[in-house]
């Protein structure tokens, strides 16, 4: 992997941690990230749109039939989490699940496949390959995750308002839990808190559990020969880790637009 | 050097340990009451094994934000 001096651990770890950024201060891009992601979109909107197309009611194929359970699945939990009516809710719910589960996929791509790949090219290119850096899982940067969570309090706010208006929604946060016009302040403190809270706690829920995955299967990569026993249990593990961690943004995701839409 | 690099030890670890020991207590008392209700009424354990999970993906975040913190302060600090 070296071309001269020695890789320490150390500096195999970072550089496995660090995005492919281009650009300084804010308008940094982490090119990675974004086209990762960007790809698996494509790939789940490719392939569903595919079967909707070509679906056959008296003889599914085995692709389809997979769709079909994807999407029932998530049809039954906005249904019975979902207490109001907008068309949205189970496009978004669909769209979220599938989007974040392959994006989390990708974490079980072998750790050094994709970023020697990289490396290559780049050195093919004319690079130094030690500052090439391919960070392959877009959920394991706290940008993207943010980004879905912050797309999601846009939608909160934006579905309080027009369902309560401005007025009912001020009102919503300044008269719980206290009712009395002394502790409107008290009460407006940690409502806000409780609803920025939802959207923080989402990013920070799915990008904890995948970077702290793909920092072991690194770490796991670390021991040589030793590796071979321990990444297979610790990736048997992270399927399931990927798959709730997919589902749990999906269903926190449905119950706070679900709280959106209710008024008292 | 070496303090602030111990203290760092420290400081992960703390983080990761009392996260873990906040979750292992929650985890243990969700999957003791579902049991005990799955043994009370056998026809629900398989609606209230979904719920488990996402009261479970719930009980780990907190300890997980910690992990994350932890591993980055270790490693890329």
């Amino acid at each position: 992997m070296a071309s001269g001096a020695e890789l320490t651990s150390k500096e195999y770890i970072t550089h496995h941690l660090t995005n492919w950024s281009v650009g300084e201060g804010f308008w940094t891009w982490h090119v990675d990230t974004l086209g990762w992601s960007i790809l698996m979109g494509l790939v789940f909107l490719i392939s569903f749109r595919a079967v909707a197309k070509k679906a056959n009611a008296g003889v599914p194929t085995k692709w389809q039939c997979a769709v079909e359970m994807v999407v029932e699945f998530v049809n039954d939990t906005v249904k019975s989490t979902f207490h109001g009516q907008s068309a949205l809710i189970a496009p978004l719910a669909l769209t979220i699940f599938v989007w974040v589960f392959l994006m989390n996929l990708l974490d079980l791509v072998p750790v050094d496949f994709i970023p020697y790949t990289a490396q290559m090219i780049g050195g093919a290119m004319g690079y130094d390959p030690h500052h090439v850096y391919m960070k392959v899982v877009p959920t394991t940067d706290l940008n993207m995750t943010i980004a879905l969570a912050l797309g999601v309090f846009i939608l909160m706010i934006g579905y309080s308002i027009k369902i309560k208006g401005v007025g009912g929604f001020i009102k919503e946060l300044t008269t719980q839990p206290f009712n009395t016009p002394w502790l409107y302040w008290f009460n407006f403190i940690l409502e806000v808190v409780a609803l920025l809270a939802k959207p923080l706690s989402l990013a920070l829920r799915l990008f904890g559990n995948l970077y702290a995955g793909e920092l072991i299967f690194i770490l796991i990569a670390l021991l040589g020969v030793w590796q071979l026993p321990l990444h297979f249990p610790w990736a048997m593990f992270h399927i399931l880790v990927i798959t709730l961690q997919a589902f749990i943004f999906m269903v926190l995701t449905v119950v706070y637009l679900s709280m959106a839409h209710e008024k008292h | 050097m070496e303090m602030v690099l111990g203290l760092k030890l420290i400081a992960v670890a703390l983080l990761i340990g009392l996260g873990a020991l906040g979750t292992a207590i929650g985890f243990g008392t969700l999957g003791g009451k579902f049991l005990e209700s799955a043994a009370r009424q056998p026809e629900l354990a398989p609606s209230l094994q979904g719920k488990m999970f996402i009261v479970a993906g719930l009980i780990d975040a907190i300890a997980m934000i910690g992990v994350a913190i932890g591993l980055y302060m270790l490693f890329a600090m």
